[in-house]
């Protein structure tokens, strides 16, 4: 069976084809294509540019996914489209998309939790059977375990996302949104050294991000050039603090705080097995934290590469393949999206 | 699908079962801090964050409970010794206040934060889980029992349904005053309720409820606080665990929940809150 998964609830637009060839085969990818909608430094994305961004690029977008996977509409199956969560004005510009796909070649729809398929393109890619995960993106920060036919929320964000309070560091810090904010502030991390104090905040499994954002800001305030040197902030040992200090000290802070819940998740389950997915799930510094993490509890920790981290088509497609061939269908008239879309409510009718 | 009006319910989450034996890594791999010999250190559970061994304190002669938070290798150092530290102090200070307070805590022997070590009173007896998995267990012996309704047996079953139902009473109360002086448990669980036994907890020939006091344990999560919302929380979570124990239990927590009602002031109001806590689940549905 083919799918195609159309996904645009933030500012990508992915367009996949995957195939499944049999039951006990791995699914095959024929086309995973993408294009980013990048706002200028120090601005985030607004739903209405990046509506526009998606409605002028779908079309070709999936002619091109047409044409690489060589794959012609009769072959398809469905039509898999994000039903939600994430930005109203995106998702709708993609489900108009969708919709029009299916009346114009007679397939059926399916609409997938975004969250659910960026589970199970994971689980897919690296091989993990029933691993504790950690979804962390720019909207989304949820430790999730499988349990009885749900994929269960343990801990989450109780504010704002982890993504959320990279990018609007970056924001503040006025670096480019190009490749992305967080790739960006990797890279500076790299090169800082002090470590500042900010607040560190996980209530049991929960953790919270909006008063470190906001105290990250008014550290950053104190670092400015336009200063005089005597009032900008000194490390501990009397050097200036610097941008790649700050960025360092917020990675350093936010990632103990997502390893330390997803280790409690995993001894309340008690699993060994972590899988990172969702666009934060490319840091290479929290991929090694967590290793050491699973490590240390004799485990071992999964992740995937940007194509399958980051927000695509193919996990779409693959997420609605799946719930499809347990024959679940969206008809036309229940085409819509939503905002708010927990990854608790949808049964997963395709594992045991 | 659901509609954001009516969202469909969620099923609670259940607790799953707890990894069988000793846990893998963890105690193996790291050294004890520095007054503790591995020889008089037998590993009890590996939490999220520490280590729990029984050994002794001082003298031989005096038992004691090791919590040992080794550093974490993910974590930068700084970082680390400033989290264990604060985290160390917060759990002491809590037991502190509540052994002054008259609640029923283990004592605090030592502490070091550098070393990120807390001693504790060793606490002899079964939890309230042990005791309420042995009654369940027997369940369907009990009702069999009931049915043959010989007088010398039913008279020893109420005498067992007494000793229990006293035992919940003593939770409800225990409970109550912990939250009375203004600390939330965090993670009130039945693994975290003890009854307290000074001779070892055998099968004993009755099997009649230990009838010690309840002493509360593991206070790595517990905040100072007099919020309804994080007492009704702490109730949540204790039903949870008893629910997930056997559907039979549910009575038992009726009786939990009716004496901490009358246990202090505020108690009412806390019970109220719990109503909403349990139609949303422990979490708020604040998700955008």
């Amino acid at each position: 069976m083919i799918a195609l998964g159309l996904e645009g609830s933030a500012n990508k637009l992915g367009v996949g084809i995957i195939s499944h060839p049999h039951p006990s085969k791995p699914p095959v990818i024929l086309a995973n294509l993408r294009h980013t909608y990048v706002s200028p430094p120090g601005e985030g994305f607004l739903p209405k540019d990046t509506a526009k961004h998606h409605r002028s690029y779908v079309v070709r977008l999936v002619k091109q996914a047409m044409k690489q996977a060589g794959v012609k509409v009769e072959d398809l199956d469905c039509i898999c489209y994000t039903k939600g969560p994430g930005m109203g004005a995106p998702l709708q510009a993609v489900a108009i998309a969708a919709r029009t796909l299916s009346l114009l070649w007679g397939k059926k729809l399916v609409g997938v939790n975004h969250c659910v398929g960026h589970i199970e393109m994971g689980r897919a890619i690296t091989g993990a059977e029933n691993p504790v995960v950690l979804y962390v993106s720019g909207g989304n920060t949820q430790v999730i375990a499988y349990s009885s036919r749900r994929y269960r929320i343990f801990g989450e964000a109780l504010d704002i996302a982890v993504g959320n309070c990279l990018d609007r560091f970056a924001r503040t810090i006025k670096i480019p949104n190009d490749p992305a904010p967080g790739y960006n502030i990797e890279q500076l991390a790299k090169k800082g050294k002090n470590l500042i104090d900010l607040p560190y905040t996980v209530k049991g499994m929960d953790a919270s991000f909006s008063g470190i954002l906001a105290s990250a800001d008014i550290l950053a305030a104190q670092i400015a050039d336009t200063l005089p040197e005597e009032k900008r902030l000194k490390a501990e040992d009397g050097s200036l603090v610097t941008k790649e200090d700050l960025c360092f000290s917020l990675q350093e802070t936010v990632f103990a705080m997502l390893v330390e819940i997803t280790e409690r998740a995993m001894a309340h389950v008690g699993s060994s097995q972590v899988l990172v997915v969702g666009g934060v799930g490319c840091n290479e510094r929290l991929q090694e934290m967590m290793g050491l993490m699973a490590r240390d509890r004799g485990g071992s920790v999964f992740a995937t590469d940007e194509r399958f981290c980051i927000d695509n088509g193919i996990m779409i497609a693959h997420a609605g393949l799946l719930a499809y061939e347990t024959g679940i269908t969206t008809a036309l008239e229940d085409s819509t999206c939503t905002q708010r879309y927990r990854t608790d409510e949808v049964f997963v009718g395709w594992r045991e | 699908m659901a509609s954001a009006a009516h969202p469909e319910p969620i099923e609670p989450i259940q607790p799953l079962q707890p990894p069988s034996g000793r846990p893998r890594g963890g105690h193996d791999q790291h050294t004890l801090p520095a007054p503790f010999l591995p020889d008089a250190c037998e590993p009890l559970t590996q939490g999220a964050e520490a280590l729990v061994y029984r050994t002794h304190f001082l003298t031989p002669q005096t038992p004691a409970v090791l919590k040992y938070r080794p550093p974490k290798p993910y974590r930068h150092p700084t970082l680390d010794k400033r989290l264990t530290k604060a985290r160390l102090l917060a759990e002491a200070r809590v037991l502190v206040k509540c052994r002054r307070e008259g609640v029923s805590v283990p004592a605090v022997l030592g502490a070091d934060w550098e070393g990120g070590w807390l001693v504790l009173e060793y606490v002899g007896g079964g939890t309230v889980r042990g005791v309420l998995d042995g009654w369940v267990h027997r369940l369907p012996e009990l009702s069999r029992e009931g049915n043959s309704e010989t007088i010398s047996e039913g008279r020893k079953k109420s005498e067992e349904e007494e000793a229990l139902w006293e035992l919940m009473r003593k939770v409800g109360r225990a409970v109550g005053r912990l939250h009375e002086i203004g600390v939330c448990h965090g993670d009130l669980t039945t693994s975290n309720l003890m009854v307290r036994d000074e001779e070892e907890y055998t099968e004993n020939e009755t099997n009649l409820p230990p009838s010690g006091d309840i002493v509360l344990i593991d206070f790595g999560l517990a905040t100072q606080t007099i919020q309804d919302e994080d007492r009704a929380v702490d109730l949540y979570v204790l039903e949870r665990a008893f629910a997930a124990t056997h559907p039979a239990a549910e009575p038992l927590f009726q009786e939990v929940l009716r004496t901490y009602g009358g246990s202090f002031k505020g108690a009412k109001s806390v019970l109220r809150r719990l109503e909403d806590v349990r139609l949303r689940g422990r979490k708020k549905s604040m998700l955008g």
